[in-house]
């Protein structure tokens, strides 16, 4: 699936320049510049320690950097937090916790309650058609703790599709998920792609990356390459973000 | 005081300057493996879960005639119960974090050893007075023979240290690897555990069962800001330990309101400041590199 | 059940009750996110703030050790927080010196003060004054409709009463913000939720709770409510609602059963006098737990 229109430049989703962050034991990214396309779905790959969720997480303003600035939309991220969706890594959370998995989908429309706002009939049904889209209707009082990886990785999906937000920023949504969970994962994104909202992931599987997305941006500690997946991932990009060591077989 | 540190307030003082050096060198040494095994709160619940068992122990010895304050008598029901809190640890542990099974442990044997003990007082037997120094240490009044069971405890800790050094140093690195080098982890922890009980034994007339915990802790975290190797690690902890601990006795003999406990930990803490800045693994060096 | 018990105990036992409760509420959420043993260090380093408070303001009132327990308990994180990102020190291992590096400065400056002597002492900072609560003016339960003897009430129980309804209400007010970032950190930084403030907030809840709690009830029943109750109903419960509800009901019946099996089941046995009823209270605590454990399915 090859962007057919690489010139003129679309629409920014998220624009970062010069974001530089380090860590006490060293420099994790350094001089990144990156735009994300509207509308597009977008891979952020490379290798481990390469600094792929350290560089959504900076952009998001959970952890500090050293420079640079980020722009969502065209504007400041803290003045677009309402249209921005993060789902982290399924494993960064305590799935022992006492929720069940509408709960947890619920939390999604903070946005629109606040601490103290109530969570009316119609946003109960937002929350309820969110995990419907994910295919979980049937657990939504499942606890958390009870549901599978995948079912776990797909009501995090369902939190942020409860945010209605247009950028959706996603670290390593296939982690360890069964394929049942990547398919319906994957229709979602795709869904959300033909609404014109914008998907950024950190992505693993270097094989399903010309599929699954349009755009790819190739990470080592500095952009290798970035752009379509048609002229950005090539041998010689992969070569260069991997070294020579190539985690698996790529189609050419 | 300066009479106290150099051993010259007294055949008494000077003994006791000696066992709590002993005690906190073997704390130090202990308490480095516990330490680089991520394991050193435990040795909190343990510690406090000693009281309801030197209750126990005190209110059995006075009951069939003894002196209840016959320290091997107190250590062994303090041995039983901190045991029993150790298994509870674990059990809860099984179910809830183990930060939770520490304070729980830690709160409710601690409570029962309130409870034991206000049945002590009323109870009027074996002169119980004294009693209440196993909470914060109590140097000054410990006799030869007190100080002998110290030295005894210390050796024998020092020598099963020394010799499961090597399997200790190899779980506390990477418990997965031992496994597979057919290392049986389970049994290496309990064995530390169990050292680390004696130490906590040893301490209680020391420095006390609510502040031994730092005696374990602080000196290993010494050790590590100035190395990475193991070896080494021990051996500062070590020194560490036996320098609070001798300082700690003498300086409390000086005064009548010192808690040894207290003062030993203080002192401790003061080498472990100092090291947070200037060791190569402190602040100073990661600022310095950080640049 | 007459003139004796509302003198004696009707007081200590709300008292009891009311500690129970303000600790235990926060509780609930600092064992959600793992930070159990946060509120161990919270409720020793309360005696060096309460000590220092007491060396620099010269008077034991409530405002002047609250202040000193809330700095001593903000000092105290921020030495963990330090210790663990400045010099790499594992974060359970940075809590244990840091709490008990504090506890020991409290005692030695308690002993070497002459803090002792006026109100404050080491015993009682470990295992509280519940006994000593008794409301002499009270010559039955009418005496809580007379205004003389409802004067004479010792501090502590209204003192005690306005801190769990701070204690409460803050809970109430900040509940969903509160679970989002127990839940979900990164998430609720990703939507704005203020998540360092809210954890600073949670810990000075605790502390709150802890200074209130600690001159009546002492160091260990704090340590107790705040870990027993939230973690007994953590077992049998599966939502954060159900969790802080039951926690609440175990707390209050910790204190109750607690203080009724100090004071009369001693009696009961033919021994002569009481035992320490914050004792007791604890043991109760950890006899709610194991009921609980043995009475749910491990997970398998």
């Amino acid at each position: 699936m090859v962007d057919p229109t690489p010139f003129p430049i679309p629409e920014a989703a998220m624009t970062i320049r010069d974001l530089t962050v380090a860590y006490q034991e060293g420099r994790v990214l350094e001089g990144v510049d990156a735009r994300f396309a509207a509308g597009a779905m977008t891979a952020i790959v490379g290798p481990n320690g390469a600094g792929k969720s350290t560089l959504l997480k900076a952009s998001l303003d959970l952890i500090a950097r050293r420079t640079g600035e980020v722009r969502v939309f065209g504007a400041p991220f803290a003045n677009m937090r309402q249209r921005v969706a993060y789902v982290p890594q399924r494993a960064a959370v305590d799935w022992d916790f006492p929720a069940r998995a509408i709960d947890v989908v619920q939390m999604g429309l903070y946005g629109e309650t606040g601490a103290l706002g109530r969570l009316t009939g119609g946003l109960r049904a937002r929350a309820a058609d969110a995990l419907a889209r994910v295919g979980m209707a049937d657990f939504a009082k499942r606890q958390i703790g009870a549901l599978s990886g995948g079912q776990q990785q797909r009501v995090f999906l369902a939190r942020a599709l409860a945010q209605g937000a247009d950028l959706y920023v996603l670290d390593e949504p296939f982690a360890g998920v069964d394929a049942a969970t990547e398919t319906a994962i994957v229709a979602v994104l795709h869904s959300l792609r033909a609404e014109g909202r914008s998907v950024i992931a950190v992505h693993h599987d270097l094989a399903t990356v010309p599929a699954y997305f349009d755009r790819v941006l190739m990470l080592n500690r500095r952009v290798i390459a970035e752009g379509p997946v048609g002229t950005a991932f090539t041998q010689t990009t992969l070569a260069a973000t991997y070294g020579t060591a190539l985690p698996q077989k790529v189609p050419a | 005081m300066w009479a106290s540190l150099t051993l010259q307030a007294g055949y008494n003082a000077a003994l006791v300057s000696l066992g709590a050096a002993m005690l906190g060198l073997t704390a130090g040494a202990v308490g480095a493996f516990l330490y680089l095994r991520r394991r050193a709160l435990v040795s909190d619940a343990m510690a406090h879960a000693t009281l309801p068992g030197i209750g126990l122990a005190f209110l059995a010895m006075a009951a069939t005639g003894g002196d209840g304050r016959f320290l091997p008598g107190l250590m062994l029901g303090a041995a039983l119960t901190a045991g029993l809190g150790l298994l509870c640890v674990q059990a809860i542990s099984a179910r809830l974090a183990e930060d939770a099974a520490i304070g729980i442990v830690l709160s409710t044997f601690y409570g029962a050893g309130i409870v034991i003990l206000t049945v002590v007082q009323s109870a009027g037997v074996g002169r119980p007075a004294g009693l209440e120094g196993v909470l914060l240490g109590q140097a000054s009044a410990m006799l030869a023979s007190d100080v002998t069971v110290i030295a005894l405890g210390a050796a024998v800790i020092l020598l099963a240290l020394w010799a499961l050094r090597r399997p200790f140093a190899m779980v506390a690195f990477d418990a997965g690897h031992a496994t597979g080098l057919g290392l049986r982890v389970r049994l290496l922890d309990t064995a530390l555990l169990a050292l680390t009980l004696g130490v906590v034994l040893i301490g209680l007339q020391v420095v006390g069962l609510i502040l031994i915990v730092a005696l374990l802790i602080i000196p290993a975290a010494t050790g590590r800001l100035w190395s990475n190797r193991v070896g080494i690690v021990v051996l500062i902890a070590a020194c560490v330990g036996a320098v609070a601990g001798y300082g700690g006795a003498a300086i409390s003999a000086t005064a009548p309101n010192l808690p040894t406990g207290a003062v030993t930990v203080l002192l401790a803490f003061a080498v472990f400041g100092l090291s947070v800045f200037i060791a190569p693994r402190g602040l100073l060096a990661r600022w310095h590199h950080g640049r | 059940m007459g003139a004796e018990f509302v003198a004696l105990s009707l007081v200590p036992m709300l008292v009891a009750t009311l500690a129970a409760i303000a600790c235990a509420l926060p509780g609930n959420f600092l064992l959600l996110r793992g930070q159990s043993l946060l509120g161990d260090a919270i409720s020793h380093v309360v005696l060096p703030g309460i000590v220092v408070a007491f060396l620099l303001t010269g008077v034991t009132t409530t405002p002047a050790m609250l202040a000193g327990a809330l700095a001593a308990a903000g000092l105290s994180v921020a030495l963990i927080e330090g210790l663990r990102r400045g010099a790499g020190v594992e974060p359970g291992a940075a809590m244990g010196i840091v709490f008990t590096t504090m506890f020991a400065a409290g005692v030695v400056l308690l002993e070497q003060s002459g803090a002792a002597g006026v109100h404050l002492d080491v015993e009682h900072a470990l295992y509280g004054n519940l006994e000593s609560l008794i409301w002499l003016q009270a010559d039955g339960w009418a005496a809580l409709g007379d205004p003389a003897a409802l004067a004479a009430l010792p501090e502590e129980l209204p003192r005690m009463a306005l801190v769990t309804v701070i204690v409460a209400a803050c809970i109430a007010l900040s509940w969903r913000p509160l679970i989002l970032t127990s839940f979900d950190e990164g998430f609720a930084r990703s939507i704005g939720l203020p998540v360092r403030m809210l954890s600073a907030g949670l810990v000075a809840l605790a502390a709150l709770a802890a200074v209130a709690a600690f001159s009546a009830v002492g160091s260990i029943l704090v340590i107790a409510m705040l870990v027993c109750p939230a973690a007994a109903a953590r077992l049998l419960t599966t939502s954060v609602g159900a969790q802080v509800a039951f926690s609440l009901l175990f707390a209050a019946l910790s204190a109750v059963i607690g203080y009724i099996l100090a004071g009369y089941a001693p009696l009961w046995l033919g021994l002569p006098a009481a035992v320490s009823a914050a004792g007791m209270i604890a043991v109760t605590a950890g006899i709610i737990l194991m009921l609980a454990m043995l009475g749910t399915r491990p997970k398998s």
